[in-house]
């Protein structure tokens, strides 16, 4: 992350710290208990603008998969081969992340974290 | 209200155009849609800009005008990723029903292949997707499109196949065309053989990335002889970023064509010509069966019908689309409209179709994430 971005505060900040402390955090209105995917001003559903940060169980079920052959760039070339899923999270959301090769659409994971470079990222694993 | 027509077109070759900036493509493709409109410069009193990634400009419409020697009343660039060509032409129309301006001259062009490095312009599409939840992860566009097109198959039951034949399709249609950016002969096997970049989707599964500009000229005064009537155009933004695509059955081209569908009286038995969006394979089989030109999971028994051949009952981007004619940036989703011109008016050459009356065209930027239809009638 460069400086930068850490000086401007992002609206997801409490996820991009969460990331840091190995759990998920996502945002739900409580105006209408909608749960929202990424970060919001206001709800996705009902345009109410009170919205708070939850704790994910970190459980969730595979909505979509890919492999990416070609990285975009050199960060991510080693790496290459990778697995990519959106997750549907128990609560709701969905959230974008690694995966251990071979998931499927539909396979129960969990999340778990992983350092690239100075980052953490997630990679969801199969349950069980 | 005036009527709004497509008076002229003009483009470059795609391809790799090496020595030759933004601007200088810019310039080719709107000398040919001056010429092609029979109009003078003077006559021009609107501009629209399609944005460039390699000249990114605080005001290109402007930069652009001072160079091709424009002073029109009414300019701007303007950017909404790949719908960006046809939300221009959607706005010159409104532009001149208003009376605001009599002709708006539509351009875009890119050395996208050439001005930097493949690296370099993946980088660039791969901000698209979200900062802090998606980049992050090493996505890029056609992971994102991947990842789209894995979840369209498992709930439509599409296959690998199916996505070829439009890889297949496209490739023979832009082998017609003397400016087409790739015209090897392929074949399904071919595209299943092709190296994986974000499975499902596989290297011929991807637009190339490519130079070239193209250009319209939207008029109040149609050209002599054909008319080519703006009747219909409507728009959707449902979400910018892959995760947030709720439902990949409803992504906002639907709304998008309905709105277009409405304000033309038109339905999508009426169309006769398509020109839909193609960055990958998975967006034109998805567009075509969320829009209704075929039944959920049908549209590639359509493509083996023969249905959107040059020949069948709905021919498909006769000229190539962006799989095969090439994409480089806004003015390749600028080539569906510059080949309806060119049908509607007799010039497709050896790509013509049987005299075409309604065609449908479609274009989306982001993943799926901006939606313009437009509807272009033929009087005359």
């Amino acid at each position: 992350m460069t400086t930068n971005q850490s000086v401007l505060t992002s609206l997801a900040q409490p996820y991009l710290e969460g990331l840091t402390e190995h759990v998920l955090r996502y945002q739900q209105c409580t105006a209408c208990a909608r749960v929202q995917t990424l970060a919001h001003d206001a709800c996705q559903f009902c345009g109410a603008e009170a919205l708070v940060w939850h704790t994910s169980s970190g459980r969730g079920h595979v909505h979509a998969v890919t492999v990416v052959g070609r990285a975009p760039s050199d960060a991510f070339r080693s790496l290459a081969p990778y697995t990519l899923v959106v997750v549907t999270l128990e609560e709701g959301a969905r959230l974008m992340g690694h995966a251990t090769p071979g998931v499927q659409i539909g396979d129960a994971v969990t999340a778990t974290f992983f350092k690239h470079l100075d980052q953490t990222l997630v990679r969801f694993e199969p349950l069980g | 209200m005036k009527q709004a027509y497509i008076k002229g077109v003009g483009n470059t070759p795609f391809g790799r155009l090496e020595g030759r900036n933004t601007l200088d493509l810019m310039a080719q493709a709107a000398n040919g849609a001056l010429t092609s409109a029979g109009l003078v410069r003077a006559e021009i009193d609107g501009v629209l800009c399609g944005y460039a990634t390699t000249l990114p400009h605080l005001m290109l419409a402007n930069l652009f005008c001072e160079r091709f020697s424009l002073r029109p009343q009414y300019a701007h660039g303007m950017a909404a990723g790949g719908a960006t060509g046809a939300a221009m032409l959607m706005l010159a129309r409104e532009l001149v029903q208003s009376g605001r301006c009599r002709n708006v001259l539509v351009v875009a062009g890119e050395n996208r292949l050439s001005g930097q490095t493949r690296d370099s312009s993946i980088q660039t599409l791969a901000q698209v997707g979200h900062a802090d939840f998606e980049v992050p992860n090493g996505a890029s566009v056609p992971a994102y499109y991947g990842l789209m097109a894995s979840r369209y198959m498992h709930e439509a039951g599409i296959t690998n196949e199916d996505l070829a034949e439009f890889a297949v399709l496209m490739r023979n249609n832009a082998r017609r065309h003397p400016d087409s950016h790739l015209t090897q002969e392929i074949t399904v096997a071919d595209v299943l053989a092709s190296k994986p970049i974000a499975e499902p989707l596989r290297l011929l599964d991807c637009c190339p990335i490519s130079d070239g500009a193209m250009a319209l000229i939207v008029s109040s005064e149609p050209s002599v002889g054909v008319r080519v009537k703006m009747v219909g155009a409507g728009q959707a933004h449902f979400h910018q970023h892959l995760t947030a695509l709720q439902d990949v059955m409803n992504t906002g081209a639907g709304s998008a064509a309905k709105l277009a569908f409405q304000e033309a009286g038109l339905t999508t038995n009426d169309i006769d010509y398509l020109g839909v969006y193609d960055s990958f394979t998975i967006t034109l089989l998805m567009l075509l069966e969320e829009i209704g030109f075929a039944a959920r999971g049908q549209a590639a028994q359509r493509v083996r019908q023969g249905d959107f051949s040059q020949g069948g009952v709905l021919p498909l981007n006769t000229h190539g689309g962006l799989l095969s004619f090439g994409h480089c940036g806004v003015a390749g989703g600028m080539a569906h409209t510059v080949e309806v011109y060119r049908q509607f008016t007799g010039q497709a050459g050896v790509r013509q179709v049987k005299t075409p009356t309604h065609a449908y065209i479609h274009a989306d930027g982001g993943v799926m994430s901006s939606h313009v239809s437009l509807i272009l009638s033929r009087e005359g």
